[in-house]
Order: structure tokens, then sequence, then C-alpha cells
């Protein structure tokens, strides 16, 4: 069968990718299904340079990079696609993507990642690109000498804030809570910077404009007091959100909808494994995805071979 | 030149000249950045589904690049990259910031036709 495979792994960011590397370099017959493009959260990355080994690398290139590297090893890599179903359960897993097409592997491993939080206000989704950004790098430039708030309080939150003072006139940092979940030397930079003001406990509620971004709504978290706010520009760093949306009610999933794992990166299925952004875990860093890739493939090719000792036992025995 | 297997407008001739000798245009202008090198992707794979539609890139800091950054369609844009998609030289419809393959192949088909 073309579409059989010994492990389909879904997502091809760091973790996927690592764990197609590792497989394919070890004869595992694997397919990597991606629903974006190859890389994740990584290429939204401009500069790593905490990488071990490699002092300073875009996160385009590092993807790039790894993605040929699987590809060198026989991996079979399907981006852009959807998956329609999902059928772990049994003892040959089977995947449905968009065009109807079915797959079937002996084992999987989950590595869908994360995605950048929304705030969920009003018209949101309408101002993106027109005002509303999630990334300083690439648009920070439009801001030169213009008003801008920055939403969040982590250490991207107020690392971004700092940064957008190089083109904003003003910056304004909008967080939900009271205090800040950065480290204190990121608080530190940011307030001891003179176009760097803060809107504590308080939320967008609605953005507001014609053709672009004019205005905000912002309640304030204790009164429920309004205010609109005029501003030319809202960068948004609230963290990231797991992408297990279609796992709910298939593996376990925590609280916080990340996928539980043991120690072998296994989840409560059967030869069924998950790494990176979308397990439940501390610290995301592509270090510790592509650890979490290494861990689930060296797993998943065990359980591949002992299901194949079992089956030869078996055979052997009629 | 951006790194992408997309062909590269580097001039507003070569700009013209593409609009123009071709019916269905799509063109993404941005940096090699974090929202930008998701499209390029999309339009690497759908080069290969769309083949009445020619897909194109240009360096949105070139000085050429300009016309493209100062279409009226792009006046409210404050976002990488603008993706601009042409019907026998004109205008039909452009975008700001990242967009996924479901947004694109949403465009394509009502514009162009689907593949």
């Amino acid at each position: 069968m073309d579409n059989h495979f010994d492990v389909i792994v879904i997502g091809a960011g760091a973790a996927g990718l690592t764990a197609g590397i590792y497989l394919s370099r070890a004869k595992v017959k694997t397919l990597i299904l991606n629903e974006g493009a190859v890389g994740g959260q990584m290429v939204l990355t401009h500069e790593i340079a905490n990488y071990p080994g490699i002092e300073s690398i875009s996160g385009y290139e590092l993807a790039r990079n790894m993605k040929l590297q699987a590809q060198k090893f026989g991996c079979a890599i399907k981006s852009n696609i959807k998956i329609t179903s999902l059928d772990l359960d049994a003892e040959l897993k089977k995947i449905t993507v968009n065009n109807k097409d079915v797959y079937t592997s002996n084992a999987v491993i989950i590595s869908t990642g994360g995605k950048s939080r929304m705030i969920g206000a009003i018209d949101e989704n309408k101002f993106k690109g027109k005002g509303i950004s999630y990334c300083a790098t690439c648009d920070g430039d439009f801001f030169q000498d213009k008003e801008i708030i920055v939403v969040g309080g982590g250490n991207s939150a107020l690392e971004e804030a700092v940064s957008l003072t190089k083109y904003a006139s003003k910056v304004t940092v909008v967080h939900q809570f009271d205090h800040f979940q950065a480290f204190q030397h990121y608080v530190d930079e940011a307030k001891k910077n003179e176009k760097i003001s803060f809107i504590m406990e308080s939320k967008i509620i609605e953005f507001i404009g014609d053709e672009k971004l004019e205005s905000v709504k912002i309640q304030h978290q204790a009164t429920k007091e309004i205010t609109e706010m005029k501003i030319d520009g809202v960068f948004i760093f609230i963290g990231y959100v797991p992408n297990t949306e279609q796992l709910e009610g298939i593996v376990e999933l925590n609280e916080w909808r990340e996928i539980v794992v043991d120690k072998n990166m296994k989840t409560n299925l059967n030869g069924v494994y998950a790494a990176g952004d979308s397990i439940q875990k501390r610290y995301r860093q592509v270090t510790t995805a592509v650890a979490d890739g290494t861990i689930a493939a060296l797993s998943a090719a065990e359980y591949i071979n002992n299901l194949k000792k079992e089956i030869k036992e078996v055979e052997n025995v009629f | 030149m951006l790194k992408t297997n997309l062909k590269h407008i580097l001039s507003e001739k070569e700009h013209s000249e593409f609009i123009n000798n071709n019916e269905n245009v799509m063109i993404c202008c941005g940096r090699m950045g974090p929202m930008c090198i998701p499209v390029y992707e999309v339009m690497e794979e759908l080069e290969g589904e769309y083949k009445h539609v020619k897909f194109a890139d240009m360096e949105f800091d070139s000085p050429d690049a300009k016309v493209i950054r100062n279409l009226p369609e792009a006046r409210s844009f404050q976002g990488l990259p603008f993706t601009v998609y042409y019907k026998d030289g004109k205008v039909v419809k452009a975008t700001s910031s990242i967009q996924s393959r479901d947004q694109v192949t949403a465009i394509l088909d009502a514009q162009f036709g689907k593949s």
C-alpha cells in the first residue's frame, strides 16, 4: 500500500521535522502531514541565536535545513493539507485528509504546535494587517512616529514594546493584570523607557476604524469602565495556544488543552506519541521541541520494532 | 532578491510586462520575514495546481516596488506582505499580512476560476 507508513507525524515544526529526521535515518517509513507551512512557529522567529552550535540563523533557514535533512533521509512531507478525520484508537491508525486520501500507519506522532493567541475583541480579524500586527520585526516600520499599543505582559510583549520605540513616538502597554509575567529585567527595561506608558488591569474589547484602525475601546477589568483611545496600531503578544482542537475526545488533554504525555512522549493511546509545543510542558523553545521530537521518534521506532517482532513470533508459531 | 523558488520581479518595467502579458497574476511583495515566508510557500505549492495563474514575488524594499507599495488598493495596508492579484493587467484584489492556503485559494478561485 502506497499510503501505508510505519509512522505518520502530524505537524512539521521543529518537533515534527526532528522526528522525521530520526525515523527516516533509522529506515522507518515516515510521512509528515502538515496543515500550514513547514517550520511552524520556528518560521515566525526572525533570528535564533541560542540554538547550540549555530551562532545565528533565521527561523526560516533552520526550518528549511531541517526539512531538507528529513527529505534527504527519505522522509515524505505533505504540507498545506487539512486533516478531516483521525482514527487513532485501533492498532492500524487512519488519517483522512481534505482530498479524501486516507493514510495508515502503525504509530503516530502528534506535533501540531501552537498558534498566536488572539484577543477575541470585536473586529480583530478585520484590522489584521491594517493596524493590528502580531510581528514587530515585520511591521514595526509602518508605524514610524506613530502612537501604538502593545498588548501583553510577558517577556515577548515587553521586549517588543521596547524594540518598537525605535519607530513609534509613543508605546502604551495594555495588560489585563495588575502585575507583569515577564522577567524583571524586561520590566525594568520597559519602565525606564520614556516613550512607554502602561495601562494595567485592562483589556481591548473593540477595534474601531474605517479602512484602517483608528481607535480602540479599552475596558478596566475591575471597574468595567470603558474608554476609547485614538491609536495608529496595535501589536499583540499574549502567548500561544496549542493546536489541539481536533484532538479533543481522541487523546487525553489537560485543562489547558495540552496533550498529556509520559517521559517517553507516549499519550494515553497505544502507538500514539506527541512532541513539541502542543504537549504539557513549561518551556517552549526550538531546542525543547527538538528534544521532544527525538524522544518521540525513538519511542515510536521501538514500538514499531516490538510490533514487527511480535508479528514474526506469531508467524513462526503457525 | 528574495530567496524563494518563485519568479522574481526586479523592476517596474518587468512588473508592467508581467501583469500585461499574462491574464491571471498573483504577486507577493514582501521580505524574508515571518509573515511573508508562509505566503511564498503557499504560492510555490499552488504554482503546480493553478496552471492558469502566474505567480511571482517582489522585494518590498526595492525602489521599483513602489508600483505595489503605492497602489490605491494598498493605501490602508500596514502589514507585510502586500499580495496583489491582477486580471488583464488590472488589480482585482489585494491583501495585507500573512494569508493561509485556504485564504489564497479562495481568492484565486473567485477571481480566476478553480484549478
